[in-house]
């Protein structure tokens, strides 16, 4: 038990920002054949984390690192803890830290740019936050357990039961990946009116940080998909892994199909899923189970 | 037994001895002895009883009740005539019904009814007395420094000084807050009710304004309706099940779960109204005008917490799936999400704590009304949380008030640089209203839990949209505290010495919960949950998680320590798109003229618009409580009918 | 030391100072697919901060002096300018006009000029990619001396010491631009015969 929890954090520690960076830049690779341009090398988030560190380092306040500080701290911690097993509500509230500080690092500043991403990102976490207690409330629901470890040692897939929850998921993970049509905060495109949003003030190998968790995040969060499918058979680890994948893709494919919406639908839509998807399920679970 | 009667009477003869002192050196001494009094008192008796658990104390009580029936009779009239004056004529009907009704019964019926133990202690009293014992006299000694600078404003306006009356009104509250949590004889329980009542009456109308008076009047019929419903409930209980002991009561109510509900409904609805559940949250509101200790004070340690105090007392019988403990839960989950959501369009900090107060009241009533042990758990380490976070930021809130001119959270631009210390402290207020390591996160994972378990939808969805909400109008507060505005002085020398004093050990406090809760939970709720429920339930956090927990906030602690504010990079100005005139606050407009820019936060009216949240939760609360009680009713009356 | 990473990710800012959007549209030509600049992991990112590569099209007047000298004040090292089309190098046909004061490097010191009206997005692509080795350079430059004097702290001083050392260098290092001026003169001259 203790070993298999030590495994998971070393293995995520170690290997989550290679994966993490990796799919970054094949989401960049697979987004520019879409475009049919050439693209970016496989390798590029790397160059640019690696060029990031290379940077004159500079700060707009003297609080803002430390603010950076427990983003990355936070962020990196919900990961472990989530691959070590343990409990989902623990995890997400940290998650829920990590993303808070991020804010609170892009208000300390005081820059209109960087407030106006803070902002954005918060409104981005109101729309996505009922959805995620809804998941892990679901998942509590069929299998009795918060913890990863008595989920992923269940003997029956929560796909099925948890069907909308699951769609649900996938919806705010447009939200959480700042992807178009949620790219609310911040962009990994040329759109250029919010500057940078969130980023706005952060410099060098701050910034090289922020990408690193976000690195991380996004494994992390891909972990949530690979949950709905675990059942302690070889087979669900498989199917977990190749949908988690294919599920990142398929937002990188949302990304490309959908221009940014408004703010207004954003919150909208993810709380009418959130009502509708999660809900509902919720609701039928409670019945059959 | 003697260490609690002193800590019921002690406060109220300082009370009377702070009427008639007039000079500000002597009321400081007073005030400051007293309280420290009161604070080791409480202490003391918390090792006292904490050990043993609790016990019950016979405390022949013939003459004090007739000596409680006596004062209850004159404030009574003294009600009556006051609302006569005014004509507040609710005010008027409900003081009218009500006392005499209590007598009627004492009298009739009353003395047939053996009382074994007047008084009781255990481990939730003890944990509400060093509540109201620690936290309530921080708020009394804050109250020096600031009533000081308040009446300085009063003098200008020609106002006399009525600072005897204040200090006289906040330690009567005091005295009658630990007997009401010690009370075991409904009756005499009822009689500090409506002290408490009466106290918070007379301190939000301490300014003597019309408004004041207004909003006095209204929390008074608000809670003078939810006396009548004690009221209702001590005379159901009498008559149908010949005790007035709230223990036996509870014992009863193991048995036959569904008619001991018929009281407890009532019980639960008085509950409702102190604890400023919808649709009675607007009493909480209208107590805004009055100074902001008297806010910290109904907040925190008194009054709302003697309502939430009284439903988590009933959670057993509440737990037993009938419908008084529906209705509770679902007044708190409904009042939790419209109030979180109304406290996004606030612009006035004060009316954000009032709502979140209000939220998490209702957070508290739901756990109660859920009634497992678990739940409980949840909702006795929200009261804990909640009483000291509260109070520090009502208390942040005020001096910050008093030196920037205005409670509106806007205005507290730069407040990082203005006042460090105070922003500090309200930083980690906040922090501790909502983010995970900090307390509350923790009852609130206890509430989630123990909602799923009870298997009520409704409230899950309360619950996950309500906590989205909630995190979302506390960090665009914290955001606008945190942002380092460049260029603003520091002010924060005016500070009374006593209010950075109340400050900063209310910072420890907070700090200190965070980091010992593991050990209040095993030491103080687990075993107080243990004898209340018989073996305990699911739904209490395992102890791994705890540990984590507080490994977080000392991972927080420890780096703010050695990290915060010590980056050495090279300082840069902010992006202004390249028009920074170099000051971080103006930028160069058309025609090279400076102009200042101002950041503002969001409010989105046109989604959580406060009428508009309001009157849903109304709606919703007072169906919930019609139907509650009208059930509640209907079996009386049919129970009567085969009684008869 | 240092990994060769400034050349691999050089994201840029671009700036208008007085364009006539010519060379504006053929910077963003630039990120088309026709020219796909992203091969060379060239990102527009607008923001200074996050920039290594400023371009400026048009030229330098009175009011956009601040802006020009701002934005490259606001960009961490190290860092290079390039002056897109001919009124970002000279000033151009407005080099006269009463309030020009001519090409950027009047305000700020350019690493490479790109000449036309307008510029060719392969000119500017060609630019951008020359002034890697002019990243490099001051890369290195960058290393040298901060990590020489100072090896374990790395306080204020030590980066001020390093930021005039990397000034000192900026002169030192001679980097030939892609043109001359003595050439652009004559493109220009040539340009304006036909």
């Amino acid at each position: 038990m203790i070993i298999k929890a030590i495994i998971g954090i070393v293995a995520f520690l170690v290997l989550a920002p290679f994966v993490g960076g990796l799919l970054a830049g094949l989401d960049r690779k697979l987004s520019a054949k879409m475009q049919r341009r050439v693209g970016p090398p496989v390798l590029q988030p790397f160059y640019d984390v690696g060029k990031l560190f290379q940077k004159e380092k500079q700060t707009p306040t003297r609080f803002q690192d430390f603010y950076v500080l427990l983003f990355v701290v936070f962020v990196i911690a919900s990961g472990v803890l989530f691959f070590s097993g343990g409990d989902l509500l623990l995890v997400i509230f940290t998650l829920t830290i990590g993303a808070a500080f991020l804010i609170i690092a892009a208000y300390s500043s005081n820059s209109p740019y960087a407030e106006l991403g803070a902002e954005r990102e918060l409104l981005a976490m109101l729309a996505y936050e009922p959805m995620v207690l809804i998941t892990v409330i679901g998942f509590y629901m069929y299998t009795g357990s918060f913890r990863v470890s008595d989920i992923l040692a269940g003997d029956s897939m929560p796909f099925l039961p948890l069907l909308g929850i699951f769609f649900g998921w996938l919806f705010i993970l447009t939200l959480k990946f700042r992807k178009s049509p949620f790219d609310l905060s911040m962009s990994h495109h040329a759109h250029q009116e919010l500057v940078r949003g969130v980023t706005t003030e952060f410099v060098g190998r701050t910034m090289g940080w922020i990408e690193i968790s976000h690195w991380y995040e996004n494994v992390f969060l891909l972990g949530f998909v690979f949950l709905f499918f675990a059942n302690g058979t070889w087979y669900g680890w498989v199917i977990g892994i190749v949908v988690a994948i294919l599920a990142y893709f398929f937002e990188v494919f949302i990304d490309n199909c959908f221009a940014r919406m408004k703010w207004q639908f954003a919150f909208k839509s993810a709380w009418i899923v959130a009502v509708v998807l999660g809900m509902i399920n919720i609701f039928v679970l409670y019945v059959c189970f | 037994m003697g260490t609690i009667v002193f800590l019921i009477l002690f406060p109220m003869i300082i009370a009377f001895i702070l009427l008639v002192v007039k000079g500000d050196k002597a009321r400081d001494v007073i005030v400051i002895g007293a309280s420290a009094v009161i604070a080791a008192m409480s202490i003391v008796v918390a090792v006292q009883f904490a050990a043993g658990g609790g016990d019950f104390f016979s405390f022949n009580g013939e003459v004090v009740s007739y000596i409680m029936m006596a004062v209850e009779a004159g404030l009574c009239i003294y009600i009556c005539i006051t609302a006569a004056m005014h004509r507040k004529w609710l005010a008027f009907i409900f003081a009218i019904i009500q006392t005499p009704l209590i007598m009627w019964f004492e009298f009739t019926r009353g003395h047939g009814i053996e009382v074994e133990s007047n008084l009781y202690i255990d481990r939730l009293s003890i944990i509400m007395i060093l509540i109201i014992g620690i936290i309530g006299t921080l708020i009394a000694v804050y109250a020096l420094g600031y009533m000081k600078d308040f009446q300085h404003h009063e003098d200008e306006k020609g106002n006399k000084d009525r600072r005897p009356w204040f200090f006289f009104v906040m330690f009567l509250f005091l005295g009658a807050m630990v007997g009401l949590v010690t009370s075991n004889n409904m009756i005499w329980m009822y009689f500090f009710w409506e002290i408490t009542s009466l106290s918070s009456f007379w301190l939000i109308g301490y300014t003597k304004t019309e408004e004041a008076t207004n909003n006095a009047f209204r929390a008074l019929i608000m809670n003078l309706l939810g006396g009548l419903g004690f009221a209702v409930g001590i005379v159901i209980l009498g008559i149908v099940f010949q005790t007035v002991e709230l223990n036996s009561m509870l014992l009863i109510g193991s048995v036959y779960g569904d008619l001991v509900a018929i009281p407890a409904a009532f019980f639960a609805f008085a509950g409702i109204t102190k604890a400023a559940q919808m649709p009675f949250n607007s009493w909480l509101l209208g107590a805004m005008v009055a100074p902001t200790p008297t806010s910290a004070l109904l907040h925190s340690s008194t009054m709302v917490k003697a309502g939430v105090f009284m439903i988590i007392k009933l959670a057993p019988v509440l737990g037993m799936s009938n419908f008084a403990g529906l209705m509770t839960m679902m007044v708190g989950g409904i009042t939790f999400l419209f109030a979180s959501c109304a406290a996004i369009s606030q612009v006035n900090a004060k009316r954000v704590l009032a709502y979140s107060t209000i939220a998490n009241l209702g957070l508290i009533v739901a756990c109660g009304g859920v009634g497992t042990a678990g739940a409980v758990w949840a909702g006795i380490m929200l009261i804990i949380f909640h009483a000291i976070t509260k109070s520090l930021l009502f208390l942040c809130v005020g001096t910050a008030e008093h030196h920037i001119g205005s409670r509106m959270i806007e205005d507290m631009d730069g407040l990082f640089n203005k006042m460090p210390r105070l922003a500090m402290c309200m930083i980690i207020g906040i922090a501790g209203m909502f983010l995970a390591p900090f307390g509350m996160l923790i009852s609130k994972w206890g509430c989630m839990v123990s909602f799923v378990d009870s298997g009520n939808i409704l409230l899950i969805g309360c619950i996950c949209f309500g906590s989205a909400v909630t995190a979302f109008y506390w960090l665009k507060w914290m955001g606008k505290l945190t942002a380092v505005v460049a260029g603003e002085e520091s002010i924060e020398y005016g500070v009374h010495r006593t209010e950075t004093f109340v400050h900063i050990t209310l910072v420890v406090l907070v700090v200190l919960v965070c980091l010992l809760f593991p050990l209040l939970s095993s030491y103080m709720l687990v075993p107080y949950l243990e004898i209340t429920f018989g073996g305990l339930a699911g739904g209490i956090m395992s102890s791994g998680n705890m540990l984590i927990m507080v490994i977080m906030v000392a991972v927080i602690v420890l780096l703010a320590l050695f990290g915060f504010g010590k980056s050495r990079k090279p300082k840069v100005p902010i992006y202004l798109a390249g028009a920074n005139t170099g000051d971080n606050r103006t930028y160069y407009g058309s025609m090279q003229k400076e102009v200042a820019f101002s950041l503002r936060n969001w409010h989105m009216e046109k989604y959580f618009g406060e009428p508009r949240m309001n009157l849903i939760g109304d709606v919703l609360c007072v169906a919930m409580l019609v139907i509650g009680l009208g059930y509640m009713i209907a079996t009386l009356v049919s129970l009567m009918g085969g009684v008869m | 030391m240092s990994a060769a990473y400034v050349t691999k990710s050089p994201w840029v800012v671009h700036y208008d100072g007085s364009s006539c959007n010519g060379c504006d549209i053929e910077v963003l030509a630039c990120l088309t697919p026709g020219y796909d600049v992203e091969r060379f992991g060239i990102i527009n990112c607008g923001n200074p901060k996050h920039a290594d590569v400023f371009l400026v099209t048009g030229s330098v007047n009175e009011q956009n002096k601040g802006i020009v000298k701002q934005i490259y004040e606001q960009m961490p090292e190290p860092k290079v300018v390039v002056a897109v089309g001919i009124c970002a190098c000279s000033g151009g046909i407005f080099k006269d006009c009463y309030n020009v004061m001519g090409g950027v490097d009047q305000v700020i010191p350019v690493d490479a000029y790109v000449p036309g009206c307008a510029a060719r997005p392969e000119a500017i692509i060609d630019a951008v990619v020359k002034g890697l080795g002019v990243l490099q350079a001051k890369r290195d430059a960058m290393v040298n001396k901060v990590e020489a004097p100072a090896e374990e702290a790395e306080d204020a001083k030590a980066i001020e010491a390093a930021e005039d050392a990397v000034t000192e260098e900026k002169k030192a290092v001679a980097v030939p631009p892609i043109f001359t001026m003595a050439e652009i003169k004559v493109n220009t001259m040539d340009f304006l015969k036909k």
